[in-house]
């Protein structure tokens, strides 16, 4: 093939791990300065993560390169076009920010995302599968959702799980336009939120996560389509009913509420038996659960997932 | 002269996409940025022949007509490169997968259609042709009409969600196409006697 592409070294990885960071405690100095002179501080995406435990639930591919994650994203809040999102978010400032916790739980919380950037930290390589047809191998650092969800105690009543990404116009140029019916939100339900791999992410690449790829808080659900990763989430609350997510909402027939990565399952427009994995030419197949049904397929045994696509 | 200079800047987009490839500016899903770019310059190629007969009633400009053929056959190369993009790159000969797309997902049967109508009217763009098909001709090259209604539709209906694009260039179709309907409305005005009644008479003079 004629298409050569740079090679993907990451400065960080040619620098020693103790310049750079002495050089990041410069850079941090050189901006509280800079700040007097009133330019704009940017929030520490590519900060090397500290502490971060390697997981064994981790899959054992290659790795899409780091420019590849983060110039080719769906992140409509940023642009539908997925080069955009590198573009519009450039400036966006996760910062301050919360996640409340809410619903049908005996201790409501509502967590700031400094604290919980010090709770223990592992990462883990997870295959991304996109609706659209294509994939990644991307390795994010988080801690399981469930890690939350044991401190605020839900109810014997909840059901599902709500995330409600953060609405602010003036933030995420995407939403001053109707795409989709903003705030984004996305649902799952308790025993898929209280699974083992389901991730809240903070990074990327040992880094803090960047902000087209959702900072500061978001998702990682391995084994559904790409889109029911909320990204940017502050709000999530325990409800007795299926939340309805901006997809369904925006077109019923084509996203359901489950939307596990299906190779029977086609969406109604084009075919989802296969998958351009980022990097590679030959598209491959498509597998159930995107590979993760040894883990999960038993959450829905007995379900026709035709009907509970 | 001017023609010439056309030429090449009708093979612009591809000499963009070239040199993007050889210096990994196609981004992370090359293949898809092929087919998009040249999905997109096959449409507007075509919209700007569109465009030709009505720009010349309004500027009298008549010289136009002279580029119209080989704007033409540009939305027809680039067609074919798209086209070609989905066999090879994208499906990779996978006969039974590409029929089923084209049985199975309407955008690509449109979109097909739309192709499978572009390759008379592209074998029938010489002069000899012109000639030896007289009146037919022009009635065969009305196709491309539906061609265009067919290019846009299949855009349409491949977006996921965001429609902008596909409407922009629905509406400058319909500004192109609106255009030659109220000509025709106006001159059917004008000249059409009430309509006789028919008979075997005047059935026989039509022949
Ligand atoms: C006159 C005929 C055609 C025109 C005007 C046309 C035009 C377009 C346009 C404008 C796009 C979207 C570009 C974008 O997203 O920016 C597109 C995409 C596409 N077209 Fe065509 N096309 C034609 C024929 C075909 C044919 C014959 C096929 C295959 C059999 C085809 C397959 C596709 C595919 C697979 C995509 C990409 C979908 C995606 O990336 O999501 N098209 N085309």
């Amino acid at each position: 093939m004629l298409i050569r592409r740079p090679a993907d070294i990451k400065s960080s990885e040619i620098t020693d791990p103790l310049i750079y960071r002495q050089r990041r405690e410069f850079i941090k100095g050189a901006a509280a300065i800079s700040a007097l002179a009133a330019l704009p501080l940017r929030a520490d995406a590519a900060t090397k993560l500290s502490g971060v435990k390697k997981s064994t639930y981790t899959v054992d591919e290659v790795l899409t390169p780091f420019n590849d994650i983060t110039t080719y994203n769906n992140f409509y809040e940023f642009g539908t076009d997925k080069a955009s999102p590198a573009i519009q978010a450039r400036n966006f400032v996760p910062r301050p920010w919360t996640v409340t916790v809410e619903g049908m739980v005996k201790r409501p919380m509502t967590f700031d995302i400094d604290d919980l950037m010090k709770w223990p930290l592992e990462e883990r390589v997870y295959r991304l599968r996109c609706v659209e047809g294509w994939s990644m191998v991307i390795p994010w650092t988080g801690f399981p959702l469930n890690e939350i969800l044991k401190r605020v105690e839900p109810t014997g009543s909840a059901k599902f799980v709500e995330f409600t990404s953060l609405n602010d116009p003036k933030r995420m140029p995407g939403q001053r336009s109707p795409v989709l019916d903003w705030p984004y939100v996305e649902g799952l339900r308790l025993d898929e939120a209280q699974h083992p791999l389901t991730l809240m992410v903070v990074g990327l690449y040992g880094e803090v996560l960047p902000n087209q790829n959702g900072a500061p808080l978001r998702l990682a659900v391995p084994w559904k389509y790409g889109f029911k990763s909320a990204k940017s989430i502050v709000r999530i609350r325990l409800v007795e009913k299926a939340p309805i997510s901006s997809w369904m909402r925006a077109t019923p027939n084509e996203y359901g509420f489950f939307s596990n990565v299906n190779p029977d399952v086609d969406h109604p427009r084009w075919s989802q038996s296969k998958e351009r994995r980022i990097g590679e030419f030959l598209k491959r197949k498509t597998l159930p659960f995107n590979g993760y049904g040894a883990q999960v397929a038993a959450m829905y045994a007995g379900m026709d997932l035709r009907k509970f696509f | 002269m001017a023609k010439a200079a056309l030429f090449f800047v009708c093979l612009i987009p591809l000499g963009r996409l070239v040199w993007l490839a050889f210096n990994g500016g196609l981004g992370a899903n090359p293949i898809e940025f092929i087919t998009r770019s040249t999905g997109t310059w096959t449409l507007v190629l075509l919209l700007v022949t569109l465009s030709i007969t009505p720009l010349r009633k309004l500027t009298g400009y008549n010289a136009l007509i002279r580029v119209r053929r080989m704007l033409g056959l540009f939305a027809f190369f680039y067609v074919c490169l798209h086209f070609t993009t989905y066999i090879w790159l994208d499906q990779f000969f996978e006969w039974a997968s590409i029929l089923k797309d084209i049985k199975k997902r309407p955008f690509i049967t449109v979109g097909f259609a739309s192709f499978v109508l572009l390759i008379p009217l592209a074998l029938t763009s010489t002069n000899a042709m012109m000639r030896r098909l007289g009146r037919r001709w022009q009635q065969l090259h009305r196709l491309v009409y539906l061609i265009g209604i067919g290019g846009v539709v299949h855009y349409w209906w491949l977006v996921k969600k965001d429609i902008t694009q596909p409407a922009l260039y629905a509406l400058v179709l319909a500004l192109l196409l609106g255009y030659r309907l109220t000509l025709w409305l106006q001159a059917r005005k004008r000249v059409a006697p009430p309509p006789a009644p028919i008979t075997p008479v005047n059935l026989a003079s039509h022949k």
